[in-house]
C-alpha cells in the first residue's frame, strides 16, 4: 500500500466488519490486505481480530479499521457488537462450497435489518484459484456449473453476481492466495463510501446495546465462588 | 542404590530455612579414573532404587491394582532400574520375573508385603556396584541410551507427525496404533468428539469400543477409572456428559494422566462454560459437540502435546515467571496500575510464555490452570499471533468462573515494529514503512542464536475484562502502557531478560554434579528451571551454522527425545513422591541411565537429575546449593503479590 501525501488529503476512519461463514478465507483477505502475505492452513481466528490499514484514494486517505471475525457458530452471537456503527461489511464466501453462500445471505439479511442503514456491503467469493477460471483471468462468468479436470467452484458466478445485484451489493470474485482482487474489494468500498458519513465515529463503546440479550457475565462483585481450586499468590 | 529417609541428619531433610550448612567434600576415591567403566556395562540388576518399590507399594490413583505396577513398571521409559528388563528383551531379570508373577496375583494384597518382599529382595547394596559406580561420575544423564537404541522412546520423535491420507487403511492404522499417546475425547453417548492422532472415521470403531466399556462399568456404579492393555495405560475421566480417555506408553501415573485429561475438559469449558454444555446435553444427548467446539481443535491438540513432550509446568501445576530485577519488576508493576482502565479485571504482561507481571483486584487471583489455557492458546497454537492485529476473544476461565465469559484483549509486541518509542504505538503497524530496526543487539542474537529463540522474545499484552464492549477502553490501555514501558526502558529490560532464556545450572552452582533441576515455590505456586542446555538439547548440540536441513531436523528429534527422557524422569519422580499414600520427603532414585533427587518441604518442591554415577552426596550438595540460590533469588525467579488493586 503505497502512502504518499497523506499529509494533505483528509483522512477518515472506517470501520470495517468481515463476516461469513468458518473456513472461507477472512482472515486470509484481510492478511493479503494488510501486509500481503499468505499463510497455508491457517489456523482458525479465536474470537475477533482487530486491524488496520490505510487506503489511498485520489482525493482522501481512508484508514480501514477492520475487524475480523470468527466465522464459528457460537461467535455469531458477538456480531452485533462488531457490526453496530461499521460504514462497511464484507461478507465472504467460499465459491467451492454453496453452504457457504446460504450463510453468507443469512448475514447480508441480518446486516440490512441490523447494521446502520448507510452501511456498504461487499459480497465476496473467495478461493479463485481453485477454479479453471482463476488467476488472472478475470472473472468472466464462464465458470458457471463447470466440473471438469480440477475445477473446484461450485457456485457460479452469475449466480451470485444476480444475488448481489438484487441486494444492491458490491460483488467480487477473489484470491486471498494468489492475491487476485484483494486491494481492489478494498479500494471499491472506499470509494463506495458516502463522503457525508465520513466522520471519525467510533465503535462499541460509544454506542448503546442492541437489541440482543446480555451474555452470561461474571459477576465480580458476587461472593467468591466456593469452588474457587487453588490460587496464585501473585 | 536408593536410600529413602523419612529424616536424615545430612542431605536436603532439614527446612529450607537457614539453609543448612554444606555437606563436607566428598572424599574422592584413590583410584579415580584409573578403570573406566562404560556405562553401557554398569547396569547390575541391583541398580533397583526405592523409587521403584514406592511405586510398586503405593500405586496413585490406581487403587492398588497390581496390573497398574506391572504396567509402569514395563512401560517405565528411563531413569530407574526396572526399565532394564524390557530395554534388553533377554535378559531376564529377577525382578521382571518376580513382577510378573505378582500381575498375577489373584488377590489384592495389601501394598506393604509387596513392598517389603521386594525391598528385601532387591533393595540389597551391592558392594561391587558402588566400586564401579564411583569410578565414573562424569557420566552424563542418559549418554549410555544416547549411544544406543532411544529405549522405550524408540519412535517418540515421529509421534507428532501427521498420519498421511494416502496409504492403505492397514498401513494407517499402523501408524496410529504406533503412536505413544492418545487423547480421545467423546460423548455419554457414544458420539466421537476429539482424537488427537486420527481423523474420526479411522478411529470411528475404538470410540465406539471405549464407550461400551467406559458405559458398562457406568451402569454398574462401578465407574472404571483405567485399566492396562499390553505397555498402554488407559485412564479414563467422566466429566458430566463427556468421557475422555488417555492412552500412554510413556510412564507417567494415573494421576498425572488424570490431571492431563482435567486439563482438557478445562479447555472444552473454556471454550463453552459449564450451563452452555450441559443445556446443549440436556435438550439432546445425542449432540454432536464437534460443531459448538469448531475450530478450537488445535488448542486441544497443542495442550495434549505439550503433555506428551513433558512439560513442567502442568506437571508441577506452577507456573514459570521472567527472571527480573525486584525494582525492575516493581516499577513495572506500577506502570501497569497507573495506565489501569476501569473495566479491567486482570492484567498479564508475558514474555515467550513466562509471566513478566500481573495486576489483579485484590479479591481475586489468578489460577494456574486458567493461565495455562491462556498460555497454550497465545504461545503454543498458531491462531492468534499468526491473525497479526489486535485480538479481542471471548473465554471462560473455568477455575475463575466456569459459568460465565470473560472477554480477553491481546497484543503482541511485533519486536520489529512496537520498537521506535514513539507516539505512533497507538497506530497499528503498517508494513513496509517502518523505519528498519534501530537496536543492532536485537539482529545480533538473531544471528546467533537461530529461529529458536524467536518465541523467547514474543511479548504480548493480555488485558482481560468481564465486560464485552470495553474493546476500545482496553486498546487505549494498552497503548498507554505500552508508551510508559517503552519510555521508561522497561520494554527493552523486559526483551533482554527474555532472551537470556534459563539460568545454565553451572552458573547457578558452578562445579555442581546435577544436570538439570526444577524448584517450585509452593506458596507463590510457581516454579522455575535450569537450561536445558546443554545436556538435555540434542547432543550433537554445537551446530554449525552449515548444518543441512535434514540435520536440522535430526537434532530437532533428538533434543525432543532428550527433553521427553528428562521429563519422564520428573514425572516418576513426581508420581512417587505425591502417590497417595507416601509421605516421603526425600527421595533419591538410582537408574541405569540417571540419577535423581526429589525434595520436598512445605516451602518447596525440588527435583533434579544427574548423570547415574553421582553420589548421593554430590547429588544432595547440589540440591542444597541450588535451594539455597532461589531462597536468596527468590523476589527475582518469581512474583511475590503482583500488582494489586
Amino acid at each position: 500500500m503505497a502512502d504518499t501525501g497523506n499529509a494533505v488529503k483528509p483522512s477518515s476512519s472506517v470501520k470495517l466488519v468481515l463476516l461469513g461463514e468458518a473456513a472461507v478465507g477472512k482472515s486470509s483477505l484481510v492478511l493479503r490486505f494488510v501486509n500481503n502475505d499468505f499463510q497455508e492452513n491457517k489456523e482458525p481466528t479465536i474470537g475477533a481480530a482487530f486491524l488496520t490499514q490505510k487506503c489511498n484514494l485520489p482525493t482522501r486517505t481512508i484508514k480501514f479499521e477492520i475487524w475480523d471475525t470468527a466465522g464459528q457458530e457460537r461467535f455469531a452471537s458477538l456480531a452485533p457488537m462488531y457490526y453496530r456503527n461499521a460504514q462497511a461489511a464484507l461478507v465472504v464466501y467460499d465459491l467451492t462450497k454453496p453452504t457457504s453462500l446460504i450463510k453468507a445471505k443469512h448475514w447480508v439479511a441480518e446486516l440490512q435489518r441490523q447494521a446502520s442503514p448507510g452501511i456498504v456491503i461487499a459480497l465476496v467469493g473467495n478461493k479463485l484459484d481453485l477454479t479453471n477460471d482463476g488467476i488472472g483471468n478475470g472473472a468472466d462468468g464462464d465458470g458457471a456449473g463447470s466440473d471438469d479436470s480440477g475445477d473446484a467452484r461450485k457456485i457460479s458466478t452469475e449466480e451470485a453476481k444476480t444475488y448481489a445485484e438484487e441486494e444492491g451489493l458490491l460483488f467480487f470474485e477473489t484470491s486471498a492466495k494468489t492475491g487476485y482482487n484483494v486491494t481492489e474489494v478494498f479500494t471499491a468500498i472506499a470509494n463506495a463510501i458516502p463522503e457525508t458519513s465520513l466522520k471519525t465515529t467510533r465503535g462499541p463503546g460509544a454506542s448503546h446495546a442492541a437489541g440482543r440479550t446480555e451474555e452470561q457475565r461474571v459477576n465480580l462483585n458476587g461472593p467468591r465462588d466456593p469452588n474457587a481450586k487453588e490460587g496464585c499468590a501473585c | 542404590m536408593a536410600q529413602e529417609e523419612a529424616e536424615g541428619n545430612n542431605g536436603p531433610t532439614s527446612p529450607p530455612s537457614p539453609p543448612p550448612p554444606p555437606l563436607p567434600p566428598r572424599r574422592k576415591p584413590s583410584m579415580e579414573g584409573s578403570i573406566q567403566v562404560a556405562p553401557a556395562q554398569s547396569k547390575p540388576t541391583t541398580a533397583v532404587s526405592s523409587i521403584d518399590i514406592s511405586t510398586l507399594s503405593f500405586p496413585d490413583g490406581s487403587r492398588g491394582t497390581f496390573s497398574t505396577n506391572t504396567t509402569r513398571a514395563v512401560s517405565s521409559p528411563v531413569g530407574s532400574g526396572y526399565a532394564t528388563p524390557s530395554r534388553n528383551g533377554t535378559a531376564a531379570s529377577d525382578l521382571a520375573d518376580a513382577m510378573s508373577v505378582m500381575s498375577f496375583a489373584p488377590t489384592l494384597r495389601p501394598p506393604g508385603d509387596l513392598a517389603s518382599l521386594v525391598a528385601g529382595e532387591l533393595n540389597r547394596k551391592s558392594r561391587a556396584w558402588n566400586f564401579l559406580r564411583s569410578q565414573s561420575e562424569t557420566v552424563q544423564p542418559f549418554e549410555s541410551i544416547e549411544l544406543g537404541a532411544p529405549g522405550n522412546l524408540a519412535g517418540f520423535e515421529r509421534e507428532f507427525d501427521e498420519i498421511p491420507d494416502d496409504t492403505t487403511d492397514d498401513a494407517r492404522l499402523a501408524i496410529w496404533k504406533s503412536k505413544m499417546k492418545h487423547y480421545m475425547i467423546l460423548s455419554s453417548a457414544g458420539k466421537p468428539i476429539y482424537s488427537r492422532h486420527g481423523d474420526l472415521s479411522l478411529v470411528n470403531s475404538y470410540m465406539g469400543v471405549v464407550q461400551t466399556i467406559i458405559s458398562f462399568y457406568e451402569g454398574a456404579k462401578n465407574p472404571l477409572l483405567g485399566f492396562t492393555a499390553g505397555n498402554a495405560r488407559f485412564v479414563i475421566a467422566i466429566e458430566g456428559p463427556l468421557y475422555f480417555v488417555a492412552i500412554s506408553k510413556l510412564g507417567e501415573s494415573d494421576a498425572q494422566l488424570r490431571s492431563q485429561l482435567e486439563a482438557l475438559y478445562m479447555q472444552i469449558l473454556s471454550t463453552l462454560t459449564l450451563p452452555t454444555l450441559k443445556n446443549i446435553f440436556v435438550h439432546r444427548p445425542s449432540t454432536d459437540l464437534r460443531k459448538p467446539l469448531e475450530g478450537t481443535e488445535s488448542l486441544l491438540s497443542s495442550l495434549a502435546d505439550s503433555f506428551t513432550k513433558g512439560s513442567p509446568s502442568t506437571l508441577l501445576g506452577a507456573l514459570e515467571c521472567l527472571r527480573l530485577r525486584k525494582s525492575q519488576r516493581h516499577s513495572i508493576n506500577n506502570i501497569f496500575l497507573k495506565s489501569r482502565s476501569e473495566k479491567l479485571l486482570y492484567g498479564l504482561i508475558v514474555a515467550g510464555g513466562k509471566l513478566v507481571s500481573v495486576i489483579r483486584p485484590r479479591k481475586h487471583s489468578l489460577h494456574p490452570s486458567d493461565l495455562q489455557l491462556i498460555f497454550n492458546m497465545l504461545f503454543e497454537s498458531g491462531g492468534i499471533k499468526s491473525g497479526g492485529g489486535e485480538s479481542w476473544i471471548p473465554l471462560c476461565l473455568p477455575a475463575f468462573n466456569n459459568r460465565g465469559y470473560l472477554y480477553m484483549y491481546v497484543s503482541f509486541f511485533d519486536g520489529k515494529q512496537e520498537l521506535p518509542p514513539t507516539a505512533e504505538s497507538a497506530e497499528p503497524a503498517e508494513p513496509a514503512k517502518e523505519p528498519p530496526l534501530p537496536t543492532e543487539d536485537i539482529n545480533k542474537v538473531a544471528a546467533t542464536t537461530g529461529d529458536s529463540n524467536r518465541a523467547e522474545e514474543e511479548i504480548a499484552i493480555i488485558l482481560i475484562s468481564p465486560d464485552k464492549e470495553s474493546f476500545y477502553d482496553l486498546k487505549e490501555m494498552r497503548d498507554r502502557l505500552a508508551a510508559q514501558l517503552t519510555k521508561t526502558g522497561s520494554l527493552a529490560l523486559i526483551r533482554t531478560a527474555a532472551r537470556q532464556a534459563r539460568p545454565k545450572i553451572q552458573s547457578i552452582t558452578p562445579g555442581a554434579e546435577i544436570s538439570h533441576f526444577l524448584y517450585k515455590s509452593r506458596a507463590n505456586v510457581q516454579f522455575c528451571m535450569s537450561s536445558l542446555e546443554p545436556a538435555f538439547s540434542s547432543p550433537s548440540a554445537s551446530p554449525s551454522p552449515s548444518l543441512s536441513q535434514g540435520h536440522k531436523q535430526l537434532a530437532t528429534a533428538e533434543k525432543m527425545v532428550a527433553r521427553r527422557r528428562l521429563m519422564s524422569v520428573y514425572h516418576e519422580l513426581h508420581a512417587s513422591m505425591h502417590s497417595k499414600h507416601s509421605h516421603l520427603k526425600v527421595l533419591h532414585a538410582v537408574g541405569e541411565d540417571a540419577a535423581s533427587l526429589a525434595w520436598i518441604t512445605p516451602v518447596f518442591e525440588f527435583y533434579c537429575v544427574a548423570g547415574p554415577n553421582v553420589s548421593r552426596v554430590a547429588m544432595t550438595q547440589g540440591a542444597n546449593r541450588v535451594v539455597q540460590w532461589a531462597k536468596k533469588e527468590e523476589e527475582r525467579l518469581f512474583i511475590i503479590g503482583g500488582g494489586v488493586f
